[in-house]
C-alpha cells in the first residue's frame, strides 16, 4: 500500500547516513560503470550516463529504499553480440524495450515468480556473475597485450583496497587506489593503458535522443530476444538484491513496485543514450554497510556520479586500467558466495548440482537468463523426484488366496506413476482385486490414467476390480486448492 | 461486531490522557480495551564504515553485525515497551474500565493497526508522538496516517484529561460529517450530552435544513442540541467558540479531499487538529 508519509520517510528518514553512503557508492560506481561499458563493448559514457539515470529513477520509483541500481555486468554481458553485430543504436532500442517489458511484468505482478527461484539457483547466479566479472578483466591481463608493470599495479591496487581499511574506514579504499595509481602513473610517465584509451567519456550532461533505428519488424526481431533476456536477468538480479537488502535491514519491500521502477529506469535510460542496468548486489551491500537506508542514498550516488564525471572528465580519462581491474577483482570477490563452496560438502547433492549447473551454464553461454532457467528446471525435477519417494503400495492376500487388497498411500503424480504400475503383480491369478486409494493424493491426469490402466490390466487377467476411497483421493486433482468451496480440504491433504 | 477500543500508547506526554480517555469511552460503551505499543522501524543502525571495500563473505559478516546491533536495541526497546504497556493498563484499570489486553508489536504502526481493524470499534491516539518534542505546531507523524487509513472513528486525545459533557460538531456538507452524525445517534458515548452543531461559513437555507435534520436525529435519541453559524476562517471561528463556551470535545469528518489536494494546498483537517486544544473525534 502506498503511503505518502512513509514515502517521505524513505527519503528523509536518514539524511546524514544516506548522503555519506551515496557519496561512497558514487565513487565505487564510476569505475564499475566504466568497466561494464567495456564489457558490453561501448564507450564508457554509455555506462556512466546509464548509471546516473538508473540510480536516480530507481531511487524515485523503485520499491526498495537503500538498494543501489546502475549499469551492471549481468545486463552488459547479454548485449555484447548485439553491439558487435548491430551497433550502439540497437543497444539503446533494446534497453528501451527491456524497460517496457519490465514495466509490463511489474503491472502483471510477476514478482511472485521469484519464489520458484530456489536458494541454490540464486547462489549459482551470484557465483556465475562473479566469474563473469572476473573473466571480463582477463583481456586487460593478457600477457600478449600488457606489460609486467600492469601486474604490479593490479597487485598494488588490490593491496591498497584490502589493507587501507585497516588504517581508516572513513575514506573509501577503492578511491584511494584510483588516486594513488593515477598519481604514480602520471608522475613517472608509465606506459599503461588508461580509461581514455578505451572510448569517449561524458563531456556534458546527457540529452534526450531517440535511438536511430528503422522502426520495422526486422528491427524488432533483432532486439526482442536481447530485450527479453535483459528484462528477465535485470529483474532477477534486482529482486535477488532486494531480498538481500530486505534481510540486511530487516524490512519488507514491494517486489512489483521494484519491477516497475526498474522498467521505468531502463526505458528512460535508453532515451538518454545509456545502456540497460539493474540492481547491484555488491554496491547495495556497500551502501548498507556505509549507513545508507533510504531512497536518498541511491539518488545521491547517481547525481554525484554524473557531477564528478562531467567536471573531472579529463582526470577520469587518465585513470590507469590496472586500477580499474583491481577494483573489479574486488567486486568479483565480494560478489562470489564463498560459503557456497564450503556448503558443497554439507548440502544435499541435488542442491549442489543445481548450483553448479547454473554456474556452468552461465559461464558457457554468458547468459544469466539461460543459467537461471536451467537451474529452475533442475530444481523442479529434483523436487518432483523427492516427492515421488513419498509413495508406497502395500498389499494383503485374503486367506483363501482369491482376493488381494492393494493399499496405495502417498503422492500420485507423473513422477510416481512408474512406481505405481510396478507395484502391481498383474500375473497373479485372482478373483477379486481391491485398490484402496483413500490414503493417496491424485495430483494429475497421468496418475488417473495409470489407475485406469491398472484396472484394465487386472480385468484382462479375469479379476473383478474395485477401487475404494476414490473420492477422498481425487479431491486433490484441482489446479488450486479452492478452500472456500471445500471446507476441510486442507485438513484432508495434511492428514495423510 | 466486536466491542473493543484500541488505544495507541507510546510513552509520550499524551499517553496518560490517552489512557484516561480510553477508560472513559470504554466505560460508556462497556467495551474492552486493547492497548498497543509498536516498536518502530530501526533506522541506520550500521554506518561509519565508509571503506567501500568488499571482502570475502562481506554479506554474511554485515548481516551478522547488523543483526547483533538490532538485537541489542530491540531488547532495550522491548523492555521499555512492556513497561509503557503495563503502566497504561494500570491507569485504565484504576479508572475502572476493562478488561484490558495489551500487545507489543514490531514494525510499522499503520500496518499493525490495519491488521487489528476488523476487531475494533474505535481508535484512541495521542495528538502528538514521543519524538515530536514541544513545538506545538507539529503533529505526531503517525496521526494523519492512522486517520486517513482508519475505517473506524479515531479519538485524538489532548494533553490533559477532562470528562466530556459539551460536544461541538464541526458541521459541513461532506459525506463524512453525515456519517459522523449517524454514528453519534447510534453511539452510547454521546448519551445525555449537550451537542452544538456549528457550520463555519455563511448561513444558507440548504445548510440550515441539513442542520435541522441532524438536530432532529440527535434529539430523537435524547441529546440536547443547538445549531449556529460562524462566518470566517474555520480554525479561528471554531477555536473562538471553544474558548467561549468551554466545549470538551470536537467532532468532525476528516480528510474529505484527496491526498494530491492536501499536498498542494494543505488539509483543513490537519490544520484543525493542530489548532484545536481539546480532544477530537474524527470520522472518515
Amino acid at each position: 500500500m502506498f503511503s505518502l508519509s512513509s514515502y517521505r520517510q524513505d527519503w528523509l528518514g536518514n539524511i546524514k547516513g544516506d548522503l555519506l553512503a551515496g557519496l561512497v557508492v558514487a565513487l565505487a560506481l564510476i569505475p564499475e560503470a566504466i568497466a561494464f561499458s567495456l564489457i558490453a563493448g561501448v564507450d564508457p559514457k554509455v555506462g556512466l550516463y546509464a548509471s546516473f539515470s538508473i540510480a536516480v529513477i530507481t531511487a524515485i520509483a523503485g520499491g526498495r529504499p537503500g538498494m543501489i541500481s546502475a549499469a551492471t555486468a549481468a545486463t552488459a554481458v547479454l548485449m555484447v553480440t548485439l553491439v558487435k553485430d548491430h551497433g550502439l543504436q540497437y543497444l539503446l532500442a533494446a534497453t528501451v524495450l527491456a524497460g517496457l517489458l519490465q514495466i509490463g511484468m511489474g503491472l502483471l505482478k510477476l514478482g511472485f515468480v521469484m519464489r520458484y527461484v530456489s536458494k541454490s539457483v540464486m547462489t549459482g547466479f551470484v557465483n556465475a556473475l562473479a566469474i563473469l566479472i572476473f573473466m571480463a578483466q582477463l583481456p586487460e591481463l593478457d600477457p600478449a597485450r600488457v606489460t609486467m608493470l600492469t601486474y604490479v599495479l593490479v597487485a598494488a591496487g588490490l593491496a591498497i583496497i584490502y589493507l587501507f581499511p585497516r588504517l581508516t574506514t572513513t575514506v573509501p579504499s577503492p578511491l584511494v587506489t584510483i588516486i594513488v595509481l593515477t598519481a604514480l602513473t602520471l608522475f613517472f610517465g608509465w606506459d599503461v593503458r588508461t580509461v581514455g584509451d578505451l572510448g569517449a567519456l561524458p563531456d556534458s550532461l546527457p540529452v534526450f535522443l531517440i535511438p536511430q533505428i528503422p522502426l520495422n519488424l526486422e528491427t524488432l526481431t533483432i532486439i526482442l530476444p536481447y530485450a527479453i533476456a535483459v528484462a528477465i536477468v535485470g529483474l532477477l538480479e534486482s529482486l535477488m538484491t532486494q531480498t538481500i537488502v530486505d534481510d540486511l535491514t530487516d524490512t519488507k519491500s514491494d517486489r512489483n513496485q521494484e519491477c516497475i521502477g526498474q522498467g521505468l529506469a531502463n526505458t528512460a535510460t535508453g532515451f538518454i543514450g545509456g545502456m540497460a542496468g539493474c540492481a547491484m548486489i555488491g554496491q547495495s551491500i556497500i551502501n548498507v554497510k556505509s549507513g545508507g537506508r533510504g531512497r536518498l542514498s541511491c539518488f545521491t550516488a547517481g547525481v554525484v556520479l554524473l557531477f564528478m564525471v562531467v567536471v573531472l572528465g579529463d582526470l577520469v580519462g587518465r585513470i590507469p586500467m590496472p586500477a580499474l581491474v583491481a577494483i573489479m577483482i574486488m567486486v568479483s570477490i565480494g560478489t562470489f558466495s564463498w560459503s557456497s563452496i564450503k556448503a558443497l560438502k554439507t548440502h544435499p547433492r541435488s542442491s549442489s548440482i543445481v548450483m553448479l549447473a547454473t554456474v556452468a551454464t552461465v559461464v558457457y553461454t554468458h547468459n544469466l537468463a539461460i543459467g537461471v532457467l536451467v537451474g529452475v528446471l533442475l530444481s523442479g525435477i529434483f523436487f518432483a523426484g523427492k516427492i515421488a519417494q513419498l509413495f508406497r503400495v502395500t498389499s494383503t492376500l485374503s486367506a483363501d488366496g482369491r482376493e488381494r487388497v492393494y493399499t496405495v498411500e502417498g503422492q500420485m503424480f507423473y513422477g510416481s506413476v512408474e512406481d505405481f504400475m510396478a507395484a502391481f503383480d498383474f500375473r497373479e491369478s485372482l478373483e477379486r482385486v481391491t485398490i484402496d486409494v483413500s490414503g493417496a493424493h491424485i495430483w494429475d491426469i497421468s496418475s488417473v490414467q495409470a489407475l485406469d490402466m491398472a484396472v484394465l490390466k487386472f480385468r484382462r487377467e479375469g479379476a473383478e476390480v474395485s477401487i475404494t476411497g476414490m473420492n477422498a483421493a481425487s479431491e486433490t486433482i484441482v489446479d488450486k486448492l479452492a478452500l472456500h468451496d471445500k471446507p476441510g480440504a486442507m485438513d484432508k491433504l495434511m492428514a495423510h | 461486531m466486536t466491542n473493543k477500543i484500541l488505544a495507541l500508547v507510546d510513552g509520550s506526554a499524551y499517553s496518560h490522557s490517552v489512557c484516561h480517555y480510553t477508560a472513559w469511552i470504554a466505560g460508556r460503551l462497556s467495551a474492552s480495551v486493547d492497548l498497543l505499543h509498536v516498536l518502530g522501524r530501526r533506522e541506520g543502525s550500521a554506518g561509519g564504515d565508509l571503506s567501500g571495500a568488499l571482502k570475502l563473505g562481506a554479506r554474511s559478516a554485515l548481516l551478522a553485525e547488523l543483526a547483533a546491533q538490532d538485537a541489542q536495541n530491540a531488547r532495550l526497546a522491548q523492555a521499555k515497551g512492556r513497561a509503557i504497556l503495563e503502566d497504561a493498563a494500570a491507569i485504565i484499570e484504576a479508572d475502572g474500565a476493562g478488561p484490558v489486553t495489551h500487545r507489543l508489536r514490531q514494525g510499522d504502526l499503520l500496518q499493525t493497526v490495519s491488521e487489528l481493524e476488523p476487531e475494533i470499534r474505535a481508535i484512541v491516539i495521542g495528538k502528538r508522538g514521543e519524538a515530536s518534542g514541544f513545538a506545538s505546531d507539529h503533529l505526531g507523524s503517525n496521526l494523519e496516517r492512522i486517520v486517513r487509513s482508519s475505517k473506524v472513528p479515531v479519538f485524538v486525545a489532548s494533553r490533559l484529561f477532562k470528562p466530556v459533557t459539551k460536544v461541538l460538531v464541526a458541521f459541513d456538507a461532506s459525506a463524512s460529517t453525515g456519517k459522523a452524525i449517524a454514528r453519534m445517534v447510534d453511539s452510547a458515548v454521546f448519551r445525555n450530552m449537550a451537542v452544538t452543531l456549528m457550520h463555519a461559513g455563511e448561513e444558507t437555507a440548504a445548510m440550515r435544513t441539513r442542520m435541522e435534520e441532524a438536530e432532529l436525529a440527535l434529539r430523537a435519541v435524547g441529546l440536547k442540541t443547538s445549531a449556529e453559524f460562524a462566518p470566517g476562517e474555520p480554525e479561528a471561528a471554531l477555536n473562538a467558540r471553544i474558548a467561549e463556551e468551554g466545549f470538551d470535545l470536537l467532532v468532525m469528518g476528516a480528510y474529505g479531499h484527496s491526498r494530491i489536494r492536501s499536498l498542494i494546498i494543505g488539509s483543513t483537517t490537519t490544520a484543525m487538529i493542530r489548532a484545536v486544544k481539546i480532544p477530537m473525534v474524527l470520522y472518515r
